[in-house]
């Protein structure tokens, strides 16, 4: 069973039915037994960071996280769910995060040439940096769909994959059973699947 | 880098597809979810519908089968069609859409764009204008193009990207159905005035107007087609292809 963690941000239909599509049982909860005794747990998310981390407070759901993945759960964030599992964010001010991988929320706007736009949306091919195994159904030129106007700066060695959009922008992230998508998998077509598919085969060993 | 994107439009109507007609290997043309399903496997990067339903209840239909379509489809949906109120946007988000498209709502309403660009984020709200030349100035035309607004476009559609538009789909009506090309004067004048995607829409008659399209104007982001596509008159695949012969990039 898969645990799409539900705290009350973003729509989360697309990514329970990707599930289902790729034959995994998955399920859209706030609660914090069925969380607990999932096998893998996703955190999703759109919109603003500082919101999305009260929210996760709010509920005690920041200290659960932390936990399932000191257990070794495989844990994928999404988006901005991504995002949360970095160390801060300067969207809007400063936010704490989750700080369960190295790195933090930057403008893109700090980092790109002025003419492109922002956010950076629609559909961009995968640098694969490090070999991971949701990467395992992806292939070279691989595109998958993002919509985002914040990246995750100085992620370092934890980055699995950039994306070319005036300059590399962190795509993947993985530390430990921990990993994190910017780009959509639920609405990227078959490739993303094919990420959600490797991720829910996943044990949460790092190698390859 | 990012590619350009290829969207199919399909206008629905008491929860048929209206124009899908003569459809090679596809047995019910009109099914909204069978035709998605064969775009997305085509190489679609996104879909647009639109609901041109009047009835209540084609409405409840109509969700009804975005969300089958979500339920299949996993590529970008996005929604436009009797979109008034936030509401609104909320029935069509909760169904899997994930941009709504305004037009007339956002024209009789110009606190629309705000309320939902700060309830859902820009990259929700895509702000769809038909543009007609008239007396040598772009006007806003409404009500499915019948009605002029009298509101000179490109300032119109500048004032609703300042007010939370994140995109921007571009319709001559010019060049509507006449498939000559796109409106490429028309869209050169948008682009040089906003600075979130610009989706060509309206003149669409061969592969090649593509090409022309990304070529003369690379700030264009994608190109939207209805008929075209559903006549079968260009594939998905082999336009790509082109494409990308032609140095422009695309998913494959």
């Amino acid at each position: 069973m898969i645990a799409i963690i539900d705290y009350g941000v973003g729509n989360l239909f697309s990514l329970a039915h990707s599930l289902k599509a790729v034959g995994a049982q998955a399920v859209v909860t706030g609660d914090a037994k069925e969380i607990s005794r999932a096998e893998r747990v996703i955190l999703p998310g759109v919109g603003a960071f500082g919101d999305a981390a009260k929210k996760l407070r709010e509920t005690g759901l920041d200290t659960l996280v932390r936990e399932i993945a000191g257990h070794g759960t495989p844990v994928m964030g999404i988006c901005l769910g991504m995002q949360l599992l970095l160390d801060r964010s300067f969207e809007f001010g400063e936010h704490i995060g989750l700080g369960l991988i190295p790195g933090e929320v930057r403008p893109i706007a700090e980092v790109i040439p002025a003419e492109l736009k922002i956010p950076h949306i629609g559909w961009n091919a995968l640098d694969i940096r490090a070999p991971h195994p949701i990467f395992a159904n992806v292939r070279p030129g691989d595109c998958v769909y993002f919509v985002h106007s914040y990246y995750g700066a100085r992620c370092d060695e934890s980055v699995i994959a950039t994306a070319e959009y005036g300059a590399p922008l962190t795509a993947a992230v993985a530390r430990g059973n921990v990993c994190g998508c910017q780009f959509h998998p639920e609405k990227s077509g078959d490739v993303g699947l094919g990420i959600l598919k490797a991720f829910c085969e996943w044990d949460g060993d790092a190698a390859c | 880098m990012i590619t350009k994107r290829i969207i199919p439009c399909l206008d629905v109507k008491d929860g048929r597809v209206v124009k899908g007609v003569n459809f090679l290997g596809l047995a019910d043309v009109s099914s909204p979810v069978k035709l998605a399903e064969y775009y997305s496997k085509c190489g679609a990067d996104e879909l647009v519908f639109y609901d041109i339903t009047a009835s209540a209840e084609g409405r409840a239909l109509f969700t009804d089968i975005l969300r089958q379509v979500a339920e299949r489809v996993f590529i970008p949906l996005t929604v436009g069609g009797g979109i008034n109120t936030v509401d609104d946007f909320d029935r069509v988000l909760k169904c899997g859409a994930d941009k709504v498209s305004v037009n007339s709502g956002a024209i009789r309403n110009p606190a629309l764009i705000p309320a939902a660009a700060e309830r859902y984020g820009s990259q929700c709200v895509v702000i769809s204008a038909d543009v007609k030349r008239v007396d040598g100035e772009y006007r806003v035309f409404a009500k499915g193009g019948r009605e002029d607004t009298g509101m000179e476009a490109v300032s119109w559609i500048a004032r609703c990207v300042a007010n939370g538009a994140g995109e921007v789909v571009l319709n001559s009506i010019d060049t509507d159905g006449v498939k000559g090309g796109f409106d490429l004067e028309m869209l050169d004048a948008v682009c040089q005035a906003v600075n979130v995607p610009v989706i060509a829409s309206g003149g669409a008659g061969c592969i090649q107007d593509f090409v022309t399209l990304f070529k003369a104007l690379p700030k264009v982001d994608a190109g939207l087609a209805a008929s075209i596509f559903h006549f079968g008159e260009v594939q998905i695949s082999d336009l790509k292809r082109v494409l990308r012969e032609n140095g422009i990039t695309v998913r494959l």
